[in-house]
């Protein structure tokens, strides 16, 4: 017998836990499909930025006009086109055509720091026919005068913003970086969100020795990234309203399984899809049966939160108290 | 019925009603017809459909030759076909016009009129190129309007339909073919109900098919020939009457009534002026206004010039007349007069012979020249020829608008007098190219033309360099349909939009008292008077302007609109115009505003709206002191050091006062001097690079790259430091090549572009700041002064000498003084480096045949040339004759001085026993291989010369004119893509086959940059240019290897961004190789839609992707045994996509056409993968004999 793997999260009916958190392989409507056949219980689709709604016109406006209308034989550089797909456009064809061809929830991400004119397009996503929006907050706050509770503020600025635009569930990508991450996750459900992805994982800059420039370099995860969400979901599970997604780190079944049992509602595979191709969440979905049926569970709710702070008999375990006790295991 | 009322300009009418009545259309770009094509290909791109519900077929060619013959095969083959060309292209349909016309075939070919070259080329407009085909056998119908445009294009086609005549029908180039004019649009009705589709099936009837075979295009003798031509005739006498016909048919459709000769004036006038195109529309005016004053005078407008109707024509005339001055806008040097006057005088004196003239007696008829190029020609004129008329014998054969001293043929005229109306709105609008000035006053003049009931007209003045231009607009808005063909010179609304133009130019000179005046200034409304410069006070004051000010930059900014003050102005102009009410205004700016950027995205629509609404509250009106009180005067145009021709000529034209120069103040033959660039000072960079001697590793890299070779290196003796300015940097010189020298980096400052390519490419990062490099951009007026002082003492430093250097280095070759300095190219062009680099090399005997495009008018539109002398007087000569000759022009130098260089190495062995045995041997074996070895035959040469000065015989004489020959000349030809791909391309391989010693110098930028970014056969498959709206389809010629095919031509691919040690290399290999070089130069362009300063990493990326493999092909490495292809870049480290969809050139297609991009960027990466796999294998091939 196959066991229930259902899940609910943002209200979704999913049929598994297994959902590809947004990455280029969410780019094409044939990428979305191939993630569909290989059993994703959802999507979330790749991030549309702010500055990618904010710019792009501007910057399209910038080059077609650069040196126009200033030399009487070059009046203009390129021709007239009656339209231009410009990325936000593109998002929300790709997402609208998603939906047609899917049968699985389509959630739409957001990337973006401020409440500014890029809140509006999460409800052009909406009507585009998304089944929920993940909001995506990368932020660095860089400015020395500014206060930890200011940039507490302005999540919470762009989550009320986002909220008030759109009628369907609403989850926030977080980073781990609060002071209080468990008090930040309060005002954040406090504030109506209807899920917490933990934790983003920013593109850490790197240091080129021999050009001396700074470049981007995407680095992907690997399993010992885990550990950070899977403290905080088992934190947070049972305290707050808003459902849990864990990502990062999440590579093999084992460790979608302590991340159910730590308490998330769904896990979020991305490096390992990359890496290894969207056929990885059949194998880790027959694997989870597997297990399922070996150690004798029926279904993963059953499971989930079963490892939380709140269910295990050592709650001290996710706590300082339990940092000696990890050190003194290397000795 | 009530038409659709549309603010377009000329071409564009012209191409719409073109593009509805054809099937075929051939194009192929020139200015200023241009445009026509580019919109018919729009169109088509975009699926609109003619009458007949099909979309047009749009085909660019290789030359207008080549469109004239697509046409004529397209016709031949039963389509509805036509193009769109001037000048040059207009000529080169010559042939092809003769056959169609000798078939009787139905065509229409739009022309936008413009000048020949002669004794040089110019873009604008006049009757030389249409009257040249006046023979062909072509009718020719001129359109004087825009509106008369639209009108024309469908009476022409009606009219060839039904007289199997083929027209030209014409309009003055930019005067009318550019000019923004509000017109009732034809609707399909109209056409259809002009357009008789049983002639369009006849002329289909016509057409080859092998199902009715017939044979046309035959070869006739002697015999029948001539009675075959004259079978035509009675085509050509019914021609007019169906014109008219035509006409009369339209004006009951539309209620305009065309004539062929149109008569305006009193029905008793005793003086006519007789003229075509736009210059009729100034006439009229004038004519009625003097009319209203009490003259008794006339204008005959003549609209079809061919066939000439005799009948038609003297019968328009009023019997009346006693006087005719007949104008006519080209010249024809060694005529009896000019076309026009002789056919009036012609028809004059038939019908006066044969008494059908409507008068007994002969009148006066005087002929003359007016408008060449655009000249103006203004209501002042024609009073002035009226008032000539007026005298007993009224000089004929005269010019009117310029100053004729040496053939004493202008007429005077009073330039006070005008015909301008009070209640039309004439503004004047001082602008910058970049601040978006033009395109706010075109979007101005459609919101009045399309919101209100007024009339419109806007026409744009742009300058001759294409970084820092200037703009003017001239815009008049009124209730009447307006006739002023011609500038705005009485404005009551003056807008200056940068601060720069009060001491460069008298914007105010224009305004007429009362006027408004609008500064875009720095400085508030409390502190800007005292910043005005003196005369700009004066004139506020004595005029009595009434003065507004905005900082357009403060909200510009604020609004994140950038340097872009457009819109902010165009607020003000609306807000204190009062052209229309203020809410009314800001609500249709920003209905404009939606509709121009929209498409492109809300940001930017935004963007705008919030520049609008924060004008009003930053635009101040400026309490008028009642006294001067400036000390501030404008500059002198050139520094007083300038040689006397550049005193005399040259700072005029750049003081915008080149109208005013005489007939004597113009060389006779065309022949300028060179070495004038650096005697106009433009100061148009904002920021200048500075040099850090603290983190210079002195590679030279910065001057390599500096397009405008404002940034130079020395290396010197540390004793000429002596009398340095005190902010004069120098430091030792690192490398082994001279020893106990200073170094020294320095910038032009009032020269350089601002272009940043430099601090982009140089290598050197400060080691505790790595945001800094070894040279830095810094705000340029704090610098200017001290800069310029450091500059002059640069200058003065000795040149390096060229024996001493290695030239085939990158370092060594900046050491080499640049003969090409300060162009007026764009900031951060990709071709120049190359062209300066070349200079360096090689341009103290250096002959350069320079095809028409960018790098002709970079580097020979007046008033200054680039090209430049050493201290010798020695530099670089330079000719440009035509786009499509450019290959054989060069070669025909190249025969010149071989022969000469023949003749006198005859010479000198006749000669040998005078010259004596050494210097003869000396002077006949020299190895000139090395800059020494030309130096030391400069030496033998100046020694010859001397000896030769004390022989008196012809021999001697003969080789003293010929003795530079003996010292090594090099020839490079050069040019664009479309010349070499393209239109030159037959004759370029022709002479690359020749074998002949000559080295050619592709600029290839992969789209004809010049007019407009036009697709070429060097355009990459999937890029987006003009004509190719969708994304080229095809793939990119490689010319390189069809060159290499012949085996005996030295070939190289180059990109300097990549590798600048490989393109010295293939600068130097090429020239040195004694037979024909291809050098193709990947150059950056600003058509490629990039960041300029960044254009050199475009060029590695180019290079990096396997788009632009780096090779050397050198035939002299085969005779060796070895391997002439050498592939000198590594194989590709990034994908075609990753470099393309940097240029948004490629990624625009993936926002107008993301499926269609996806599909060709697949392909485009095959051919660049190809093309890689191809040369790596060439790159293997063993050596070969």
């Amino acid at each position: 017998m196959s066991m229930d793997l259902s899940t609910t999260y943002l209200g979704l009916s999913l049929k598994n836990p297994i959902v590809p958190s947004a990455s280029p392989l969410s780019h094409s409507l044939d990428g979305i499909k191939r993630l569909e056949d290989s059993g994703a219980a959802a999507i979330v689709m790749y991030s549309l930025f702010e500055e990618q709604i904010e710019h792009e016109s501007a910057e399209l406006e910038h080059y077609l006009s650069y040196g126009t209308e200033s030399f009487a034989e070059a009046l203009t550089y390129f021709p007239e086109s009656d339209d231009y797909n410009l990325g936000p456009e593109e998002y929300v064809e790709l997402l609208h055509k998603a939906k047609q061809s899917l049968g699985i929830p389509v959630i739409g991400s957001l990337n973006g720091i401020s409440t500014g004119g890029w809140v509006r397009f999460a409800a052009k996503i909406e009507e585009a026919g998304a089944d929920a929006i993940e909001l995506n907050v990368y932020y660095i706050p860089t400015d020395p005068k500014l206060a930890g509770s200011d940039v507490e503020e302005r999540y919470l600025d762009v989550l009320r913003a986002v909220k008030q635009a759109v009628k369907i569930p609403v989850a926030m990508k977080l980073s781990p970086f609060f002071s209080s991450m468990a008090g930040m996750a309060h005002r954040l459900d406090a504030a109506g969100v209807d899920g917490l992805v933990l934790f983003n994982r920013f593109y850490q800059p790197d240091i080129d020795l021999e050009l001396l420039e700074v470049t981007p370099n995407v680095i992907l995860s690997t399993p010992q990234a885990l550990r950070l969400p899977l403290r905080w979901i088992a934190i947070l599970h049972g305290r707050i309203k808003a459902n849990l997604a864990a990502t990062s780190g999440i590579h093999t079944t084992r460790d979608v399984l302590k991340m159910l049992m730590a308490g998330a509602d769904v896990t979020m595979m991305c490096s390992e899809l990359l890496k290894n191709g969207p056929g990885r969440i059949k194998e880790v979905l027959a694997e989870l049966d597997q297990w399922m049926v070996e150690h004798e569970y029926t279904s993963v709710k059953q499971m989930k939160g079963s490892m939380s702070q709140k269910s295990i008999a050592d709650p001290a375990a996710f706590e300082r108290a339990n940092y000696m006790k990890a050190l003194n295991s290397y000795r | 019925m009530k038409r659709k009322m549309v603010t377009i300009d000329g071409n564009e009418a012209a191409a719409y009603v073109a593009h509805k009545l054809s099937e075929v259309i051939a194009i192929y770009p020139i200015t200023p017809s241009s445009n026509m094509g580019e919109w018919a290909d729009e169109w088509s791109a975009q699926g609109r459909k003619n009458l007949w519900g099909t979309v047009p077929s749009v085909t660019e060619m290789q030359s207008e030759g080549g469109a004239a013959g697509a046409v004529h095969g397209a016709l031949q083959a039963g389509a509805l076909s036509t193009t769109f060309t001037a000048s040059q292209g207009l000529l080169l349909m010559i042939p092809n016009m003769f056959k169609i016309a000798g078939e009787l075939t139905s065509t229409v070919f739009h022309v936008s009129a413009r000048a020949l070259a002669a004794q040089a080329l110019s873009i604008f407009g006049d009757h030389s190129d249409v009257m040249a085909t006046r023979s062909t056998g072509f009718a020719m119908l001129a359109s004087n309007s825009v509106q008369e445009i639209m009108d024309n294009a469908l009476i022409a086609q009606a009219s060839t339909l039904e007289a199997r005549v083929p027209f030209i029908h014409f309009f003055d180039g930019f005067r009318t073919s550019h000019e923004v004019m509000k017109i009732e649009q034809l609707t399909d009705e109209d056409m259809r109900a002009m357009i008789d589709d049983e002639l369009v099936q006849a002329h289909r009837r016509r057409a080859l098919s092998p199902d009715h075979p017939v044979l046309r295009g035959s070869a006739q003798n002697p015999d029948v020939y001539f009675q075959g031509r004259e079978t035509v005739n009675p085509f050509y006498s019914a021609c007019p009457d169906i014109v008219q016909k035509q006409m009369d048919k339209f004006a009951a459709l539309t209620g305009r009534h065309y004539k062929l000769f149109e008569y305006v004036g009193s029905p008793t006038a005793d003086r006519v002026l007789i003229i075509m195109g736009s210059g009729a529309e100034a006439a009229q005016e004038t004519v009625e206004y003097l009319n209203a004053k009490g003259e008794n005078i006339g204008l005959l407008k003549v609209r079809l010039f061919r066939p000439f109707a005799v009948n038609h024509f003297i019968n328009a005339l009023p019997p009346s007349v006693k006087k005719i001055a007949v104008l006519d806008r080209v010249k024809e040097p060694g005529g009896a007069g000019e076309p026009l006057y002789q056919d009036v005088l012609t028809a004059i004196v038939e019908t006066l012979a044969s008494h059908t003239a409507p008068f007994s007696s002969c009148p006066t008829v005087v002929g003359g020249r007016y408008g060449l190029s655009s000249k103006e020609f203004t209501p002042a004129m024609v009073k002035a020829v009226f008032d000539e008329l007026k005298k007993e014998t009224p000089k004929n054969h005269y010019t009117v608008g310029i100053t004729d001293d040496v053939s004493h043929t202008s007429l005077v005229v009073d330039h006070t007098f005008t015909t301008e109306s009070n209640d039309v709105v004439r503004a004047l609008f001082f602008g910058l190219g970049a601040d978006g000035t033009v395109g706010a006053n075109k979007n101005s003049i459609k919101i009045i033309g399309e919101d209100t009931e007024n009339y419109a007209q806007g026409y744009f003045v742009y300058d001759s360099k294409k970084s820092g231009s200037t703009t003017t607009s001239h815009l008049r808005f009124g209730p009447r349909p307006i006739h002023s063909t011609y500038l705005v010179s009485a404005a009551n609304f003056v807008a200056c939009h940068q601060w720069m133009f009060l001491e460069r130019y008298d914007v105010l000179k224009a305004a007429v008292p009362g006027a408004t005046f609008l500064l875009n200034s720095l400085y508030d409304q409390n502190e800007v008077w005292d910043k005005l410069p003196r005369h700009a006070q004066q004139e506020i004051i004595d005029k009595k302007i009434k003065f507004y000010v905005i900082d357009g930059y403060k909200v510009a900014q604020a609004t994140g609109m950038g340097s872009r003050v457009n819109t902010i102005m165009q607020t003000c102009f609306f807000a204190i115009s009062g052209v229309l009410p203020r809410d009314e205004a800001i609500e249709a700016i920003k209905k404009s505003i939606k509709k121009t950027y929209g498409k492109k995205g809300d940001t930017i629509v935004q963007q705008n709206y919030a520049a609008v609404d924060q004008t009003l509250a930053n635009l101040f009106e400026v309490k008028v002191p009642s006294k001067v009180t400036s000390t501030i005067e404008m500059p002198p145009v050139v520094s007083a050091k300038a040689p006397a021709f550049v005193q005399k000529v040259t700072a005029p034209i750049m003081a915008g006062f080149g109208d005013d120069l005489p007939v004597s103040a113009m060389p006779v033959d065309g022949t300028y001097p060179t070495a004038t660039a650096q005697w106009e000072k433009r100061n148009i960079a904002l920021e200048i690079p500075v040099w850090d001697t603290t983190v210079c590793i002195q590679c030279n890299k910065c001057a390599l790259v500096c397009p405008h070779a404002s940034i130079r290196v020395k290396v010197f003796d540390p004793a000429a430091l002596s009398g340095a300015p005190s902010t004069f940097k120098s430091m030792d010189y690192k490398g082994p090549e001279y020893k106990g020298v200073k170094y020294s980096v320095q910038v032009a400052p009032e020269d350089c572009t601002g272009c940043g390519l430099c601090v982009e490419f140089c290598p050197a990062k400060n080691k505790s700041e790595t945001r800094l490099k070894a040279i830095n951009m810094m705000p340029q007026p704090p610098l200017r002064e001290q800069e310029k002082e450091n500059f002059e003492f640069f200058l003065a430093l000795p040149e390096t000498d060229r024996r001493t250097v290695k030239v085939d280095t990158v370092k060594g070759s900046q050491f080499l003084q640049p003969l090409f300095e300060f162009s007026g190219a764009c900031s951060g062009c990709g071709e120049t480096p190359y062209i300066k680099l070349a200079s360096q090399l090689f341009g103290d005997r250096m002959v350069i045949a320079n095809a028409t495009g960018c790098t002709s008018i970079y580097g020979g539109n007046l008033p200054t040339t680039p090209w430049a002398q050493n201290k010798e007087g020695r530099g670089p000569a330079w000719s440009n004759s035509l786009f499509e000759d450019n290959a054989e022009f060069g070669l025909g130098m190249r025969l010149t001085i071989d022969k000469h260089n023949q003749m006198a190495r005859e010479l000198v062995q006749s000669l040998a026993s005078q010259i004596g045995d050494q210097l003869t041997q000396g002077l006949l074996n020299a190895d000139q291989s090395t800059e020494a070895g030309i130096y030391e035959q400069r030496e033998r040469v100046a020694a010859l010369k001397q000896k030769l000065a004390a022989t008196p015989s012809p021999e001697a004489k003969s080789l003293m004119s010929l003795a530079d020959m003996l010292v090594k000349k090099s020839v490079w030809i050069m040019g664009g893509d479309g010349w070499a791909y393209d239109i030159g391309y037959g004759g370029l391989d022709h002479v690359l086959a020749s074998g002949r010693n000559v080295n050619v110098l592709v600029l290839d930028t992969e789209v004809y940059s010049n007019t407009g970014g036009q697709m070429s056969k060097s355009t990459p498959r999937s890029a987006v240019a003009k004509f190719a709206a969708g994304g080229k389809p095809i793939a990119k010629k490689d010319l390189g290897m069809m060159a290499i095919n012949y085996g005996y031509v030295y070939v190289a691919a180059v990109a300097m961004g990549s590798s600048d040690m490989q393109s010295i290399r293939a600068f130097v290999e090429a020239e040195a190789y004694d037979g024909p070089s291809l050098i193709i130069a990947y150059s950056h362009c600003i058509a490629h839609g990039i960041d300029m300063a960044k254009g050199m990493n475009n060029q590695r990326m180019a290079v990096e992707s396997g788009h632009w493999p780096l090779y050397r092909y050198n035939p002299l490495l085969a005779k060796e045994g070895k391997n002439p292809f050498k592939l000198d870049s590594k194989p590709p480290k990034i994908s075609f996509e990753d470099y393309a969809y940097m240029e948004t050139r490629y990624k625009m297609l993936t926002k107008s056409n993301p499926e269609a991009a996806k599909d060709l960027m697949a392909l485009a990466e095959g051919d660049a993968k190809r093309r890689v796999a191809k040369y790596e294998a060439m790159a293997q091939e063993a050596g070969k004999d």
